[in-house]
């Protein structure tokens, strides 16, 4: 792979704009997936079906008072907003967009996607205790033990995953399921793998759901007990940022799905694989993730350490012994 | 001199949830003293809309009264109508012609089912489902376009009179209930109960959560679904009744379980049951008047009169003095939420945040109601 | 361990239903209202606040100036004046407030009227950033409307 400074800056300038317009468009996506499931129309009144709303909602947030109550600790509650903003635009480095698309692809992407979703949490972590204020810290709280229980399940199903490909580089692993859908990680046919990948895939998504704190396990911003949880004291667009990073978590969320079980940039058909591909997986693993929230009602915060510690944890640990051992034997 | 937060001892802290907070419907105020996410002792402060309705009946004259009574409990106004003018019939000894009769017990079901779905709508916003909210309000609506048909408004009616009702039904108010209960029964096993009712999330959010025991409903004088729930079979169509209701067949749903999952439950059930009924009373429906002879101005004997009616929260009391002039001597209004949210106290303590937040929904709170 | 195991097996038959549901809505057709583009039919019982309704021929209120309306009002909402009727007997109607920021809608001087002078308006546009919009000189209403009848 040459390193030319074009390169970096056509990736650098690729990567924001992916970035952006989905943080921006996301938002719009949800509010019509919400509306026709509601039956109802959603945004219609800003260009066509409602399209430029992201634009008005974007204007609106920047020309309020971006408040900075009494009593918050200063630096951390400016800088919380960003940290939630930065990890999910730098997971989208590793992500192979396709064979020849991925600013880069490295040897242990899929620990660097782990490091960065766990600054994320941070970002919440911090954003709650610096607003001093007592819902946004027990939405902190909330969301520390929700994020550790959760990780445990989903890097014990990625590695069946690593343990398939042998490889912890994302790009490897979707080069590895090339070929038509009976090669991908979730159906894989050789060895009877597809026996447990199914469950290492609705581990991982129901995982994934509860990292990006989306509903049904949304219990850091849970307005009906914490009012807006984390985001109580902010304004302006440091709301704006917080919930931008919470569009892009779900973006990264849905790549990586894509990319460790769905065959990454793979035609399911076995036919001229592409990036098209990759982003009609996403987009659909997006739009099941609006699905789930707008169908479910909140869990409460002790159900769902239970739903991790008690069912998660124990059936991802005997499908990785059971995914090890089918290895072994073929 | 106050001791720092991290130096004390004692680690609980006072949470205000509300006066304004999304989970409490209104200007509900609880203060909670908390340990970490536990509730160590809640107070429900209340006074935030009181607007001195009992006052108000005695300033002016007994017709003057019969708007405010629908701003109390706005969900089922209706109810508080027909409370209200039950005991000013009481007193004054006014008779109501059958089809009146039918026709208020017609209309107050038809309230009483839109109150339960605004109800159910309001609990699965509290436990964070937002979709279930619109469906309930699609059937919600249909209601209310048919009470505005007659009543002539929406959500605050002051439909009924002394003797009577204000407005006769039309045949396609007639119609369009026997429609709406077909549309609804239709729509209940899927939209209400496949979607929400058996759903796991909301199984383990509400079942074993939030236990009102018999005992406890007695000493607080819990009535509605809240006592029905806990295993207190009383409804005051049944026990007591009035206006037409014995001449109706219909069950008193009840569940012995007492947690939030069985007064769930027993709302479910009843807006079948106001179903039944609202069928029977239109298949009777005789025909004649909507209007009995009523003075226009009242002046009932002088005494204490008192009667109850069975609103989608509970029985509501109306204790009425009169001092043979044109307006009450003392009005006491025994509202059913005040009591049910008194219960919120005892029981909320040692619960989680989010469970007691899931228990106050299921309490079915309406705040100006319980301030009056 | 049963239970354990059948609330897995039950509780994912569930959710997979409730997706199964949301999704068959989503295909459904939009069952809201369009506000300002789909205007909804009115009830003929619809209570804006109220009105004079005029003379078929003269366009003067049937206004006798009896006070009942004033009388049944609960929340003091009416206030009028009458001086005597020079031509005949009884009184005419010089002045009719309305404080429509304490009305409630109830109705109670329609009813109480036996003139047949009052009656609701079809009015719903009601907002104003001025309070003083919601002191309405029904006599003044009365005159637009019959200069627009004419």
């Amino acid at each position: 792979m040459e390193t030319s400074i074009w390169r970096a800056l056509l990736y650098l300038v690729g990567i924001l704009a992916f970035a952006g317009v989905n943080a921006a468009w996301l938002g719009w996506c949800e509010r019509k997936g919400a509306a026709r499931i509601q039956r109802r129309i959603g945004p219609c009144e800003a260009g066509f079906a409602g399209l430029l709303q992201p634009l008005a909602d974007g204007l609106k947030l920047m020309s309020k008072q971006l408040l900075v109550p009494q009593g918050v600790d200063g630096i951390i509650f400016r800088v919380a907003p960003v940290l939630a903003m930065i990890p999910a635009i730098t997971s989208m480095v590793v992500i192979p967009f396709s064979e020849n698309i991925g600013a880069r692809a490295m040897e242990l992407s899929v620990l660097l996607l782990f490091a960065l979703a766990s600054i994320g949490m941070i970002a919440i972590l911090l954003g709650g205790w610096a607003s001093g204020n007592k819902y946004a810290i027990i939405s902190a709280a909330r969301s520390v033990s929700q994020n550790l229980a959760y990780e445990i399940p989903m890097l014990l199903t990625v590695i069946t995953v690593v343990l398939l490909s042998g490889s912890m580089n994302l790009r490897e692993i979707a080069i590895d399921q090339q070929g038509g859908f009976w090669h991908w990680n979730i159906f894989r046919l050789e060895n009877g793998h597809f026996l447990t990948m199914w469950i290492s895939f609705i581990i991982f998504f129901i995982c994934s759901v509860a990292e990006t704190n989306r509903a049904p396990f949304d219990m850091a911003e849970a307005e009906s007990e914490l009012v807006a949880g984390f985001m109580t004291e902010y304004s302006s667009m440091g709301f704006g940022l917080f919930m931008m990073g919470e569009y892009l978590n779900i973006v990264v969320g849905a790549c990586l799905t894509a990319t460790l079980f769905l065959g990454g940039w793979d035609c399911p058909f076995g036919k001229t694989p592409g990036v098209w591909w990759f982003v009609l997986k996403i987009y659909i693993l997006i739009f099941t993730f609006i699905w789930i929230r707008w169908t479910y009602p909140r869990t409460q915060i002790y159900r769902l350490l239970n739903l991790s510690w008690k069912i998660l944890i124990p059936f991802s640990l005997v499908n990785l012994l059971v995914t090890a051992a089918l290895i072994k034997v073929f | 001199m106050t001791v720092p937060v991290h130096l004390r001892h004692d680690e609980t802290f006072v949470l205000n949830l509300g006066p304004q907070h999304p989970a409490t419907h209104g200007v509900l105020r609880v203060k909670l003293t908390m340990d970490g996410e536990y509730i160590v002792k809640a107070e429900p402060v209340l006074g935030y809309i009181h607007r001195m309705h009992e006052k108000m009946a005695e300033n002016g004259t007994f017709a003057q009264f019969m708007p405010n009574t629908a701003r109390m409990d706005y969900l089922h106004a209706l109810a508080f109508n027909h409370g209200w003018a039950l005991v000013v019939e009481k007193a004054a000894g006014i008779e109501v012609p059958e089809r009146a009769e039918y026709i208020r017990v017609i209309t107050v079901e038809l309230n009483r089912i839109a109150s339960h779905l605004l109800w159910w709508a309001a609990f699965l916003l509290d436990l964070g489902g937002f979709t279930p909210l619109l469906y309930a309000f699609d059937d919600r609506e249909k209601i209310i376009d048919l009470l505005e048909r007659v009543t002539g408004s929406r959500l605050t009616y002051c439909y009924l009179r002394f003797g009577g009702v204000y407005n006769d039904i039309d045949d396609e108010f007639v119609a369009g209930t026997r429609d709406f209960i077909k549309r609804l029964r239709g729509r209940m096993p899927r939209l209400y109960h496949d979607l929400v009712t058996h759903n796991i999330i909301l199984i383990k959010r509400i079942k074993d959560i939030g236990f009102v025991t018999a005992e406890q409903c007695r000493r607080y004088g819990a009535t509605g679904p809240v006592a029905r729930g806990s295993g207190i079979d009383y409804d005051i169509r049944k026990n007591e009744p009035y206006s037409v209701y014995p001449e109706f067949d219909f069950d008193v749903p009840v569940f012995t379980e007492g947690d939030s999952m069985a007064r769930y439950m027993v709302r479910m059930h009843e807006m079948e049951q106001s179903m039944r009924i609202i069928e029977q009373a239109l298949d009777k429906l005789p025909g004649g008047p909507v209007m009995g002879k009523a003075p226009k101005v009242l002046k009932p004997e002088a005494g204490y009169y008192y009667s109850a009616v069975e609103t989608a929260r509970g029985s509501l009391g109306h204790r009425l003095v009169c001092n043979g002039d044109k307006n009450p001597y003392k009005l006491k209004l025994r509202s059913p939420t005040f009591s049910n949210l008194s219960l919120f106290g005892e029981v909320a303590e040692g619960m989680l945040l989010a469970d007691a937040l899931a228990f106050m929904g299921s309490l079915d709170l309406v705040i100006p109601e319980i301030d009056r | 361990m049963s239970g354990y195991l059948s609330d897995i097996v039950t509780g994912g038959k569930s959710l997979v239903t409730g997706l199964a549901i949301t999704a068959r809505e989503f295909f459904r057709p939009v069952v809201t209202e369009q506000y300002p583009w789909e205007v909804p039919t009115m009830t003929p019982l619809f209570r804006g606040h109220i009105e004079l309704i005029g003379n078929e021929e003269t366009g003067e209120p049937n206004c006798v100036v009896c006070g009942m309306c004033q009388r049944a009002c609960p929340s003091v909402c009416i206030s009028l004046d009458g001086k005597k009727n020079e031509s005949g007997k009884g009184k005419v109607l010089t002045r009719y407030i309305l404080d429509f920021t304490k009305c409630s809608l109830c109705g109670s001087c329609v009813e109480s009227c036996n003139f047949n002078a009052l009656r609701f308006s079809r009015d719903y546009n009601l907002a104003s950033f001025d309070k003083n919009d919601f002191t309405m000189d029904l006599m003044k209403r009365l005159e637009e409307q019959n200069r627009c009848k004419r």
